[in-house]
């Protein structure tokens, strides 16, 4: 097995607020990312495709092919845009880290049919990123029922 | 989804690599440099991954204040600007490579209450870096 890994950049704007949360409660659990005019960054992609090389090329899928679907299913939805506003995948959810990186997991398991998704690392800023490795494990999705966040602060 | 949230954290600290156990000579073929008795310092930087289901209400694994506030207390606190030999009590038995630096930060760490520890690397300089992922279940660490 080898993993092949290819890496993209994409900048876009996004802000964190709960609507069943009162505007105190917001601010206390978002912190400054509940700046209602937004704020952004600059994110950085891995995607990790598994796979044995083909015989009569020597690769696990076309890196051309790879890069456009990248650029078809992530770039062109999300660089430069307002996350919460413009990306419907998203809509209904708040648009962290963990949860752009399960949308971007979704989006791109069914394009890749060369080799299998093995993880989608998705960097916020270079000391904050997310591995996401599908549904391997059958752990909880952005829909599971979690301890509520107890916590005041800001990420 | 299995989803893992990572963060990275800088202290800076000295130590020395010498073994009671080993003589004199011995410590300097095994240590080298790093056997130097005034001791000599890195920039390390510890990579803390914890996973969890996703908080519907907030999208979060664990909210970075907690976990921010948590690692600061449990490690950088007490080891940014210190000697590790002598300020961390593990470190008065056992030798603080950054195999043991590694293993001991997961150990403090994994006390987080709102979200499990998966996996902690340390990198001493840009170019080495440990990673300890805990013992599997059933074993011990000393």
């Amino acid at each position: 097995m080898v993993y092949l890994t290819r890496k993209i950049e994409f900048s876009a704007s996004h802000l964190y607020h709960n609507p069943a949360f009162s505007a105190e409660e917001n601010r206390r659990v978002f912190g400054k990312c509940n700046n209602p005019h937004g704020h952004g960054h600059n994110y950085v992609l891995e995607v990790t495709v598994a796979g044995e090389p083909d015989p009569a090329t020597g690769m696990v899928l076309d890196l051309k092919e790879l890069k456009e679907i990248l650029q078809r299913e992530v770039t062109d939805r999300m660089d430069h845009r307002f996350l919460n506003y413009e990306v419907p995948e998203l809509a209904g959810q708040i648009p962290t880290c963990e949860n752009i990186a399960a949308v971007i997991w979704r989006l791109l398991e069914p394009k890749i049919t060369r080799g299998r998704l093995n993880r989608v690392r998705l960097y916020e800023t270079p000391d904050l990123f997310v591995d996401c490795y599908g549904d391997d494990n059958g752990a909880g999705n952005g829909t599971s029922v979690g301890a509520r966040a107890p916590s005041k602060g800001a990420r | 989804m299995n989803l893992q949230l990572s963060r990275r954290y800088r202290f800076s600290a000295s130590h020395r690599l010498h073994s009671e156990q080993l003589g004199e000579e011995e410590n300097w073929r095994v240590y080298g440099k790093c056997n130097n008795p005034y001791g000599h310092g890195h920039n390390y930087v510890v990579e803390v991954a914890v996973s969890g289901p996703v908080n519907p209400e907030t999208g979060m694994i664990a909210n970075l204040a907690d976990l921010d506030a948590f690692v600061e207390r449990a490690v950088i606190e007490p080891f940014d600007h210190k000697y590790l030999n002598e300020e961390i009590a593990e470190f008065r038995a056992s030798v603080p490579t950054t195999e043991n630096v590694c293993i001991e930060i997961f150990n403090r760490l994994s006390r987080f209450p709102q979200a499990r520890l998966e996996r902690v690397r340390v990198e001493e300089t840009g170019s080495n870096s440990f990673e300890y992922l805990g013992e599997p279940a059933g074993a011990t660490h000393e």
